[in-house]
C-alpha cells in the first residue's frame, strides 16, 4: 500500500514562524526551536498514513450520515448586552474595544 | 456509600433528603479535595440550594426526576451559567458563561445536583490531567500516579466518592482512559447521541459527552438522562438509544470479537492483555461466543487522530483572541494583542496542537495530512462495518498500561499520545465504547476492559458491560 | 522617442469580474435565532452562537436555503445534489470565531448566467456565508490604519449572505453597471434581499485588469472595494483602468492587491497588509450537516419565483406599449411594478401607458421622498385605475388629476370624491347637462341644420363644434361621456 517513498519530514524554524503567525502565537526563539523538533517528530510518525496510496477512497469529514439539518426562521431571545460586555476585556459605548487594526480583512 | 440509582430512589421516596445527600458528599469533598484536586471549582452553596429545591418538590408530592438528589460533578469544559468555566486554561480564567450547556440543563431538570467543575487537561488535550493550568489532579487510588485524562478530575471525583456520577468528554479516549486509570465505569456514547451544545469544543467531529459512574447501571441512569435530540446541535441525532437502565445482563449467544490490533500488539502490558482475556472467558462462560478479529486499519488510527483533532482544534481555539471574553494581554495593534494574549493564555500542549493543526491545514499540506487522515477515517469505518457483520460487540483493553506516575510521559509528547491507542478508533468511527474496571495489575492499580459497539449499539454494549462487571475481574 | 512612448501605442482591453455580496432578507441570522435587523442599538442582536461563545454551535436557517435555491433558479445555476460548508480561517476582530463559515469547493449554486443587454454574462458560483460584525475606527479621522483604537458591534455578525461571483466576463464599466443593475432587479423581484448598496445590504467588489487587445491571458488583477452605489462602481472601474493603463505604459508592474475606492477624492488607494498572511486553511465545517436540496425544496423555490424582470419588461413593452426605458424603471422596483400590474388589471377606461406614467413619475418620486412602499400608500392600485379613467374620459384634465392624486395620497379619499371635494368634479347631473345641450342646440340652429343635411365629414365637424360649445357652457366641467350621449340624443 506504500506510495512512493517515505519522505523524511522536516519542519524548519521558518516553517514554525510562519505557522505561528497564522495561528497568532507570539513564540519565543526557544519555543520556535522546540516546536520545530517536536512537529518534525510527530509528523514523522504520521508518514505511516501520508505514504498510503488511498486514491479513490473518499474522505469522511463527519461520522454522521445526516443532511438538511435546518431551523425555522423564527426570532428567539438575544443576550443581555451589559452581561456580555461585562465579560469583555475592554468595552466602550456599547461595543467591544480593540487596539487599532493594521492588517486587512 | 450507595449508588446513584439507590440515592435517587431514596430521595424520591422521601426516605432521605437531597440536602443530607449533598451535605454528605460535600463533607467528603472537604476532607480529601485538598490532596486530590479533582475540582477547579466546588459549587457548595448552589448544590445545597438545588438539593433543597429537590426536597421541596418531594414535599409537594411532585417527582423531582430520575436523578433526584444525586450529586453530579461536571467537567470544566461544560458551560454553566454564572459559574466559572475555564477548560483549565488561563485564557478563560474568570469567564462566567451566560448560558448552560444542554447536558447541564438536562441533569438539573432531572433532579441532579451539580457539585462543581472538575479539572482536565487544558482544553481536553492530554491523557494525564498534567496539562491543567491550575495544577494536576491526583489519582485517588495512588497519589503518586496520574488519574488519566483529559477528564481526570471527573474520573477522580467518582473514584474518591465526591459524587456518584460525573460528566466528561471524550475526543480520543478522554473518558474511557481516566475511567480505566481510576477504576470506574466510563462511557463514550455514539457521536450525536448527547448534545454538544455548551461543550467547549476541542475537535468537533470527535467530541462526545458521556458519564462516569461507579457501576454500569449508574452510568446507564445518567446516559438515559442526557441523551436525546437537541435542536441546538446540528450533529445531534434524532434516534436515541433505548432506555439503558436495568436493561439486562444476558449475553447468551452474543458474538464477541477480540480486536487483535488493539490487544495482541507490542506496548500492551501482558497483565492488561491477560485481564481482557479473562473478561472474554467470563463472557464465554455466560454463553457468549468469543473469537479474535482483525480490524486492520486500526493501526493507522493514532496518526489520523493526531492530524484531524489538532486541525479542528486549531480552528476551534482561534476565538480565544482577547477581544470578547477571557484573558487579554495588551499590544500595540490587534495582531500584537492577539498573539501576546494567546501566547500567555495557552499552555505548551495546546500551543503544540494548534501549531500541528495549523500546519496540517496550511497551503500545500492539506491533502497529504488532513485529507489523507480523513480517508483513513473512511477505511476505519469500513473495517468496523465488516467486523460488525460478524460480531455484536468488540473487546479490547482500554489502555495499554495501568495509571502511570506523574512526569513519566511529559518529556516526550508522542509517548503520551500512545496512551490513547486503544480508544481513538471509536471516535474516528463515531461509535460507542465504554471502559469497565476488571481486576488490578501487580501495581495494585485498576485495569479497564473496553467494550466497543456499532453506532447506536449502546443497549448491547451495556449488557456486555454488566456481564463483565458481574464477573468481577478477580484473577 | 522613448520606449514608454512606443508602449503607449498599444491598445488595451479591460477585463472585469464582480463579486457581489447580498444580505438575505430573512427574519433571523444564518445560524442562530437573533434578529437580522439593520440599525439596532450596538450588540443587542447577539447570542452565544453569533458571538462565537465557547461551546456554541450553528444550526442552519431553512429560509436561507430556500433563498439560495431561488437565486439558483433565477440566475440559471446548476444546483448540485449536495453542498457543504467550509471554515475559512483568518483572524479579524469583527469575526467572532476567527473563522468565517462559508462555502468553498462545494457551493450551493454552480455555473449560472444572467442576460445583460442581450448578452449572457457567465456567473461562476453563488454560495451561502455569514457576514462579519462592524468596526468603528476611533481617532485618525475614522480611517482604519490611522485610528487610535476600534470598536466592534456584532449585530451584523452571522447575518446571511449570498456571495455571487461572476466570471471575468465584462469588458467595460458600463457593462459592469448593467450587470449589477440587472442582478439587483432579479434579486429584488425574487424577494431574497432589499439590495441597498447605500446601507450595505448589497456590496460589490470589482476585480479589474487590463491586457493588450487580441491577447487571451488575464493580466494581474486588482480588487477594488468600498463602492456604495452603481454609479461609484462605474467611476471606480474607470479610474482603475486609467491608473493601470498609465502604470503599464510607464513600465510599472501592476501588483495584485486590494484597493479602496475613495468616493470623495474619486481615486482608489492600496491597503497595507501583512505579507503572505492569507492562507485560509479551508476545511469542511464539522458542526454542520451537508445541504442536499430535495425535489420538494427545489419545487418550493421554483414556485416562489415571479415573472423575472427581463420577461416582465418585454411583456410590458409589447402589451402596454410603453417605452423600453419606462419599463426598465418600473421593473427595477418590483413593488411598484406589482402595483402597476394590479392597477392595469382594474382599468375600466384609460390606457396602461397612463398607469405606467403615473407610476414612474409622480408615484416613484412620492415613494422616494416619503421612503414608503406602494402597499402602504393611501392611493390603492384600483384607485389609480379610477384616476386614469377620469382623465381618459376627459372628466378631469391631467393637471387637475395631479391635484387629485396629491389629495388621494394625503388620505382624502377616492379620486372622484377628492375631485368633487376640491370642486374639480365634472358636472354629471343629467338634468343640468340636458338643459345645457338644449340651450346650445337652440342657440346654434344653423349648425344643427348643417349637421342634419351634411355628409359624414360635415357631420363630424358640426358635432365637434356643438360638443365644444356644450363643454364651454359647462365651464369645462361637464361629464364628456354624458354630454356626448345627450348631444347624440338631441341631434337624433
Ligand atoms: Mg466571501
Ligand atoms: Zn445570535
Amino acid at each position: 500500500m506504500a506510495k512512493q517513498s517515505n519522505e523524511q519530514v522536516s519542519i524548519t524554524r521558518s516553517d514554525v514562524e510562519h505557522v505561528a503567525m497564522l495561528a497568532r502565537l507570539a513564540l519565543t526563539p526557544d519555543e520556535v526551536g522546540e516546536f520545530a523538533e517536536q512537529l518534525t517528530a510527530i509528523l514523522g510518525h504520521a508518514t505511516d498514513i501520508s505514504s498510503l496510496d488511498l486514491d479513490g477512497v473518499p474522505t469522511t469529514a463527519h461520522p454522521l450520515p445526516v443532511t438538511n439539518v435546518l431551523r425555522e426562521d423564527v426570532i428567539g431571545p438575544s443576550l443581555d448586552r451589559d452581561e456580555v460586555l461585562a465579560a469583555a476585556p475592554s468595552a466602550e459605548e456599547g461595543r467591544f474595544r480593540v487596539p487599532r487594526i493594521m492588517g486587512e480583512a | 456509600m450507595r449508588s446513584a440509582v439507590e440515592i435517587a430512589a431514596a430521595v424520591r421516596s422521601g426516605e432521605r433528603t437531597a440536602r443530607s445527600v449533598a451535605e454528605e458528599h460535600l463533607a467528603t469533598i472537604a476532607s480529601r479535595e485538598g490532596e486530590i484536586h479533582a475540582f477547579n471549582h466546588v459549587t457548595a452553596d448552589a448544590a445545597l440550594a438545588q438539593a433543597d429545591a429537590v426536597d421541596a418538590k418531594v414535599a409537594r408530592g411532585e417527582d423531582p426526576g430520575p436523578l433526584a438528589g444525586v450529586p453530579v460533578a461536571l467537567k470544566d469544559n461544560l458551560c454553566t451559567r454564572g459559574v466559572p468555566t475555564t477548560c483549565s486554561s488561563r485564557i478563560l480564567d474568570g469567564w462566567l458563561p451566560p448560558y448552560n450547556a444542554t447536558v447541564v440543563e438536562r441533569v438539573t431538570a432531572a433532579g441532579g445536583v451539580a457539585v462543581g467543575k472538575t479539572n482536565l487537561d487544558e482544553f481536553a488535550m492530554g491523557s494525564s490531567t498534567e496539562n491543567s493550568a491550575f495544577g494536576p489532579t491526583l489519582n485517588p487510588l495512588d497519589l503518586s500516579r496520574v488519574p488519566g485524562g483529559s477528564s481526570g478530575g471527573s474520573a477522580a471525583a467518582v473514584a474518591a466518592r465526591f459524587a456518584p456520577l460525573s460528566l466528561g468528554s471524550d475526543t480520543g479516549g478522554s473518558i474511557r482512559q481516566p475511567a480505566s486509570f481510576c477504576g470506574v465505569v466510563g462511557v463514550k456514547p455514539t457521536y450525536g447521541v448527547v448534545s454538544r451544545y455548551g461543550l467547549i469544543a476541542f475537535a468537533s467531529s470527535l467530541d462526545q459527552i458521556g458519564p462516569f459512574a461507579a457501576t454500569v447501571n449508574d452510568a446507564a441512569l445518567l446516559l438515559d438522562v442526557i441523551s436525546g435530540h437537541d435542536r441546538m446541535d446540528s450533529t445531534s441525532i434524532a434516534a436515541s438509544p433505548t432506555a439503558l437502565l436495568n436493561d439486562g445482563t444476558d449475553v447468551a449467544g452474543l458474538r464477541v470479537g477480540l480486536v487483535t490490533e488493539l490487544t495482541d500488539v507490542e506496548g500492551i502490558d501482558p497483565e492488561v492483555r491477560a485481564a481482557v482475556e479473562r473478561a472474554a472467558s467470563a463472557l464465554e462462560a455466560q454463553g457468549a461466543i468469543v473469537e479474535r478479529i482483525s480490524v486492520p486499519s486500526c493501526i493507522y488510527g493514532l496518526s489520523a487522530y493526531y492530524l484531524i483533532a489538532p486541525a479542528e482544534a486549531s480552528s476551534n481555539l482561534a476565538r480565544y483572541d482577547g477581544v470578547r471574553y477571557g484573558l487579554r494581554v495588551d499590544g500595540d495593534d490587534v495582531y500584537e494583542m492577539n498573539s501576546a494574549t494567546r501566547d500567555a493564555g495557552f499552555g505548551a500542549e495546546v500551543k503544540r496542537r494548534i501549531m500541528l493543526g495549523t500546519y496540517a491545514l496550511s497551503a500545500g499540506f492539506y491533502d497529504a495530512y488532513y485529507a489523507q487522515a480523513q480517508r483513513v477515517r473512511t477505511l476505519i469505518i469500513r473495517d468496523f462495518a465488516a467486523a460488525y457483520e460478524r460480531f455484536d460487540v468488540l473487546l479490547s483493553p482500554t489502555t495499554p498500561t495501568t495509571a502511570f506516575k506523574f512526569g513519566a510521559k511529559t518529556e516526550d509528547p508522542f509517548s503520551m499520545y500512545l496512551s490513547d491507542i486503544c480508544t481513538i478508533a471509536s471516535n474516528l468511527a463515531g461509535h460507542p465504547a465504554m471502559s469497565i474496571p476488571f481486576g488490578l495489575g501487580s501495581d495494585a492499580m485498576p485495569i479497564g476492559v473496553q467494550v466497543l459497539a456499532p453506532a447506536l449499539g449502546e443497549s448491547v454494549m451495556f449488557r456486555v458491560a454488566r456481564a463483565i462487571e458481574a464477573a468481577g475481574g478477580v484473577a | 522617442m522613448s520606449s514608454n512612448e512606443v508602449q503607449a501605442e498599444i491598445q488595451y482591453e479591460t477585463v472585469i469580474g464582480l463579486e457581489v455580496h447580498v444580505e438575505l432578507a430573512t427574519k433571523t441570522k444564518l445560524f442562530c435565532a437573533c434578529a437580522n435587523e439593520f440599525g439596532s442599538e450596538p450588540n443587542t442582536n447577539i447570542c452565544p452562537v453569533c458571538l462565537g461563545l465557547p461551546g456554541s454551535l450553528p444550526v442552519l436557517n431553512e429560509r436561507v436555503v430556500d433563498f439560495a435555491l431561488r437565486i439558483g433558479e433565477a440566475l440559471n445555476f446548476t444546483v448540485p445534489q449536495r453542498s457543504i460548508f467550509h471554515r475559512k480561517n483568518y483572524f479579524y476582530p469583527d469575526m467572532p470565531k476567527d473563522f468565517q463559515t462559508s462555502q468553498y469547493d462545494e457551493p450551493i449554486c454552480a455555473e449560472g448566467w444572467i442576460e445583460v443587454d442581450g448578452e449572457r454574462i457567465g456567473i461562476e458560483r453563488a454560495h451561502m456565508e455569514e457576514d462579519t460584525g462592524k468596526s468603528t475606527h476611533v481617532g485618525g479621522g475614522g480611517r482604519i490604519h490611522d485610528a487610535d483604537h476600534s470598536l466592534v458591534d456584532y449585530n451584523r455578525a452571522g447575518v446571511p449572505l449570498m456571495e455571487i461571483v461572476s466570471h471575468p466576463a465584462m469588458r467595460s464599466s458600463e457593462q459592469a453597471r448593467g450587470y449589477v443593475s440587472e442582478l439587483r432587479a432579479v434579486l429584488l423581484a425574487i424577494g431574497v434581499s432589499d439590495v441597498k448598496m447605500e446601507e450595505g445590504s448589497m456590496r460589490v467588489d470589482a476585480n479589474v485588469s487590463i491586457r493588450p487587445v487580441g491577447t487571451t491571458q488575464l493580466g494581474t488583477k486588482v480588487e477594488i472595494k468600498n463602492m456604495n452605489s452603481i454609479r461609484s462602481l462605474g467611476r471606480a472601474i474607470d479610474y482603475e483602468v486609467e491608473r493601470q493603463t498609465i502604470a503599464t505604459n510607464t513600465g510599472e508592474r501592476i501588483v495584485q492587491e486590494t484597493r479602496h475606492w475613495d468616493e470623495s477624492e474619486g481615486i482608489t488607494h492600496g491597503m497595507r497588509s501583512k505579507e503572505g498572511s492569507s492562507d485560509y486553511r479551508f476545511f469542511p465545517e464539522p458542526d454542520l450537516a451537508p445541504v442536499a436540496p430535495t425535489d420538494e425544496m427545489r419545487a418550493a423555490a421554483r414556485a416562489a419565483i415571479p415573472e423575472l424582470p427581463a420577461a416582465l419588461r418585454e411583456r410590458i413593452v409589447a402589451e402596454w406599449q410603453v417605452a423600453e426605458h419606462d419599463a426598465r424603471v418600473l421593473v427595477a422596483n418590483p413593488a411598484l411594478s406589482d402595483y402597476a400590474q394590479e392597477s392595469v388589471a382594474a382599468l375600466a377606461s384609460g390606457s396602461a401607458r397612463d398607469v405606467v406614467n403615473w407610476c414612474t413619475g409622480e408615484l416613484l418620486a412620492y415613494g422616494n421622498e416619503t421612503g414608503s412602499e406602494p402597499n402602504s400608500w393611501a392611493l390603492s392600485p384600483i384607485a389609480l385605475a379610477e384616476l386614469v379613467g377620469l382623465v381618459g374620459d376627459g372628466a378631469i384634465s391631467r393637471s387637475q388629476a395631479k391635484e387629485v392624486l396629491a389629495g388621494c395620497l394625503a388620505g382624502e379619499g377616492a379620486p372622484s370624491d377628492v375631485a368633487s371635494a376640491r370642486g374639480l368634479a365634472q358636472v354629471s347631473d343629467e338634468g343640468a347637462l340636458a338643459a345645457i345641450i338644449a340651450g346650445v342646440l337652440e342657440a346654434n340652429p344653423d349648425a344643427v341644420a348643417e349637421y342634419r343635411t351634411g355628409d359624414e365629414k360635415a357631420q363630424k365637424k358640426k358635432r365637434g363644434f356643438l360638443m365644444g360649445e356644450a363643454m364651454k357652457a359647462s365651464k369645462g366641467q361637464g361629464n364628456p361621456a354624458l354630454l356626448n350621449r345627450l348631444l347624440d340624443a338631441g341631434l337624433a
